[in-house]
């Protein structure tokens, strides 16, 4: 595997509830990521899919060392070299940063609203000092002009920017460093839909031009569809599945999947919708249900599944399920539309 | 695009095609522009920031504006009320203000020294006087006064019942007072923002630490605290060390609401995103203080500043007014006020209330500025 950038094993990240006492100290955890190993290929896009709460953002931000995580190794193929991130030095880890970059979810609160754009893109340079003087301004306008935003606009503050622009300003930011892994985090989803178009587009052109390689986290089924050669489904701080986009939705293997891909709306309003209803709400992240997380609300649930961890397993070439019954369950994915079937 | 509207709601509007200059100016605006402009906005903060503009002038100049020094006592005037500048007598007018002549006389009756107008005396006010030589702003000699009368004396705001000049007075009290306001509240301010800071900066058991000792400061009845540090002055310290010995008083009692405020925003800042943005372009935590969450600081503490000076004001005032902070020969506006704590201040010589309608306005100004400041602090919330 030497075309694996990222390599993530076990990775843990648990925040501490403090007691209300002064000298109480720490009872109890919330365990937003519990145990969550994969990889990412060079140039590849992993889509990360889950509800609110599910832990994705944290994963993203954990990778990048904005949360310093738990227990895990995570491993980042620096010109074959592996590095693992957790055992490098703050001092490290900053000039390590020029790597792997972070795409906001806010367009707003992302962008410092008392630096020009010019300063705001130019920020990863500055900080890292990557490049001085006059190439720093050669740099901001290259990738000013990559991510489409008129020149003239340099001079000026975020306020004067519509979402869109803005979160252009912050892929400008993002890829000005030139990493090689960025984490989209919700990177389109404050944005309305003929916007998230162009901003997908700008990603996928990048990636085309650079080779980046993308952690697109979302909750919008179609965008990360449309994006990701492969996608991760994550529930209450754990991966329930990972396969190829297609495989992932035509033929989920997990229930969890199974209930996602039904919540899809339809295009055709006369179709009648049969979403597979999932009973009551997500779990408390500090406590998980033992055995299987999904057994609360598995509508397949046996008594194994109550007392036994699921494995990690790959069941197909690149189609990783946790569940007991993954190879025995016949699960429903997303209608094939004809025009995709005929072209298979 | 012909005219642009500065207020939140054109933070929305995106970049147009055609774009006119004042929208240029308006996206390329930086945070102190923004500020200035919302403040433009706000008439009444404008007019509190004025008056407390002059006030300072005053403070600073009081020597020069005054007539006499705070010492000063003229002999035969005690009591006088205010004399009012006059353009016109009998004779008709002239441009050249005037003074009636004041007569001290004993009431056959009451035995009491009473005080006539004589109308028939004029005592022409001139302009740049000679008068008691002065220090002006500690170091320049001068003799020159603003104005004053070339025989028998002026008292704009009347005299005191030891014959001195309460206009020049209330001057001096002025610097006396807004500089003994703004010395505490920069003492506190220091205090605030290392211990806020600190409490902020590391959280964890520091931050609870620090959190309960300023509930406790905070819970103790502020007036019994200033009057037993006040007590505690010893009776032979010069004025200047009561001087100096108050600020301090009031900056203790002070800083703990600054400083949860500082923790406060401190703790919102760092969690923001353009935040976490930085650590992420590899910032260190000299540029993420330096370039991130000082400028996102500064418009608040400003503010906060400038609102919690009228409570300084009012402690050092309400102090002196009760004999335990400053004493005389320093001069404050509470000082002065002792004066008129009796009742025949109140009968027969209200003018000597005159001290506490400038505490009145000074409070009023600050209090409106800081509501005008703090409107316009942060440009890029949508408010209203």
């Amino acid at each position: 595997m030497s075309d694996t950038l990222l390599e993530i094993k076990d990775l843990k990240v648990h925040f501490p509830i403090r007691s209300k006492h002064l000298f109480g100290g720490v009872t109890k955890y919330v365990k937003a990521v519990d145990g969550v190993s994969f990889y990412i290929e060079k140039g590849e896009t992993l889509g990360l899919v889950g509800e609110s709460g599910s832990g994705k953002t944290t994963v993203g931000r954990s990778i990048l060392r904005a949360i310093e995580p738990t227990e895990g190794q995570v491993t980042f193929n620096v010109d074959g070299k592996m590095l693992d991130l957790a055992q490098l030095t703050d001092k490290e880890m900053r000039t390590f940063r020029k790597h792997m970059q972070l795409i906001f979810q806010d367009p707003y609160s992302s962008l410092n609203p008392r630096m020009t754009v010019r300063d705001i893109i130019a920020e990863p340079l500055v900080a890292q000092e990557l490049a001085k003087g006059k190439e720093v301004d050669e740099r901001v306008r290259d990738a000013a002009a990559l991510c489409k935003l008129n020149l003239e606009y340099l001079r000026r503050f975020p306020h004067a920017f519509s979402g869109g622009q803005r979160q252009r300003i912050g892929i400008a930011r993002a890829l000005i460093s030139q990493p090689q892994f960025v984490v989209c985090d919700e990177s389109v989803s404050a944005l309305d839909v003929s916007i998230q178009a162009e901003i997908l587009n700008l990603l996928m052109d990048l990636q085309a031009e650079f080779g980046f390689t993308y952690l697109f986290i979302a909750h919008d089924l179609s965008v990360v569809a449309h994006i990701s050669k492969r996608v991760a489904v994550m529930y209450l701080g754990q991966f329930v599945e990972l396969a190829p986009t297609k495989e992932l939705f035509y033929a989920p293997k997990h229930p969890y999947t199974e209930a996602l891909m039904s919540a899809i709306p339809e295009v055709d309003p006369d179709q009648e919708m049969t979403p597979v209803h999932l009973e009551g709400e997500i779990p408390s992240p500090i406590n998980p249900p033992s055995g299987c997380r999904f057994h609360t609300r598995c509508p397949y649930v046996q008594d194994i599944c109550k007392t036994e961890i699921p494995k990690w397993q790959e069941i197909e070439k690149e189609h990783f399920v946790g569940c007991h019954f993954a190879n025995t369950l016949t699960l429903n994915g997303v209608e094939i539309p004809d025009t995709i079937a005929a072209a298979d | 695009m012909t005219t642009t509207d500065l207020s939140p709601t054109a933070i929305q509007t995106p970049v147009s095609q055609t774009e006119s200059d004042e929208a240029l100016r308006y996206y390329s605006a930086t945070q102190v522009q923004l500020i200035w402009w919302r403040f433009r906005k706000h008439r009444v903060a404008q007019a509190g920031a004025l008056i407390l503009i002059t006030m300072a002038l005053i403070g600073l100049f009081a020597e020069f504006l005054g007539p006499y020094t705070g010492t000063t006592r003229t002999s035969g005037v005690v009591l006088v009320g205010p004399q009012m500048p006059h353009f016109c007598n009998d004779d008709g007018c002239t441009l050249r203000p005037f003074l009636y002549g004041v007569k001290s006389e004993r009431n056959p009756e009451t035995l009491g020294m009473e005080v006539k107008i004589d109308t028939s005396v004029r005592r022409d006010i001139h302009f740049f006087v000679q008068g008691e030589p002065y220090k002006l702003l500690g170091f320049i000699d001068l003799q020159t006064h603003l104005f004053g009368v070339s025989e028998g004396s002026i008292h704009l705001f009347g005299t005191d019942s030891l014959g001195r000049d309460i206009f020049t007075r209330i001057l001096l009290a002025t610097r006396t007072s807004l500089s003994i306001g703004i010395i505490g509240v920069l003492i506190a301010f220091v205090l605030a923002l290392i211990i806020g800071g600190a409490a902020g900066y590391f959280g964890g058991w520091i931050d609870y630490v620090i959190q309960r000792l300023t509930e406790i400061v905070r819970v103790v009845p502020v007036i019994p605290l200033y009057m037993g540090l006040a007590a505690a002055f010893p009776v032979e310290w010069s004025s200047s060390q009561v001087y100096f010995a108050m600020t301090l008083i009031l900056a203790i009692v002070g800083w703990p609401t600054l400083a949860r405020r500082i923790r406060g925003k401190l703790l919102s800042l760092r969690g923001e995103d353009y935040v976490v943005a930085a650590t992420l372009s590899g910032a260190g935590p000299s540029r993420i203080i330096g370039r991130h969450l000082l400028p996102a600081f500064m418009s608040y503490i400003i503010v906060d500043l400038v609102i919690s000076f009228p409570y300084m004001l009012l402690s050092e005032t309400a102090l002196s007014f009760v004999g335990l902070g400053l004493r005389p020969p320093t001069v404050s506006w509470g000082v002065l006020l002792q004066d008129a704590q009796t009742v025949r201040a109140i009968e027969q010589a209200p003018w000597l209330f005159i001290p506490a309608a400038f505490v009145v306005i000074a409070v009023l100004s600050f209090t409106v500025l800081g509501d005008g400041l703090r409107d316009a602090a942060d440009p890029y919330q949508i408010s209203e």
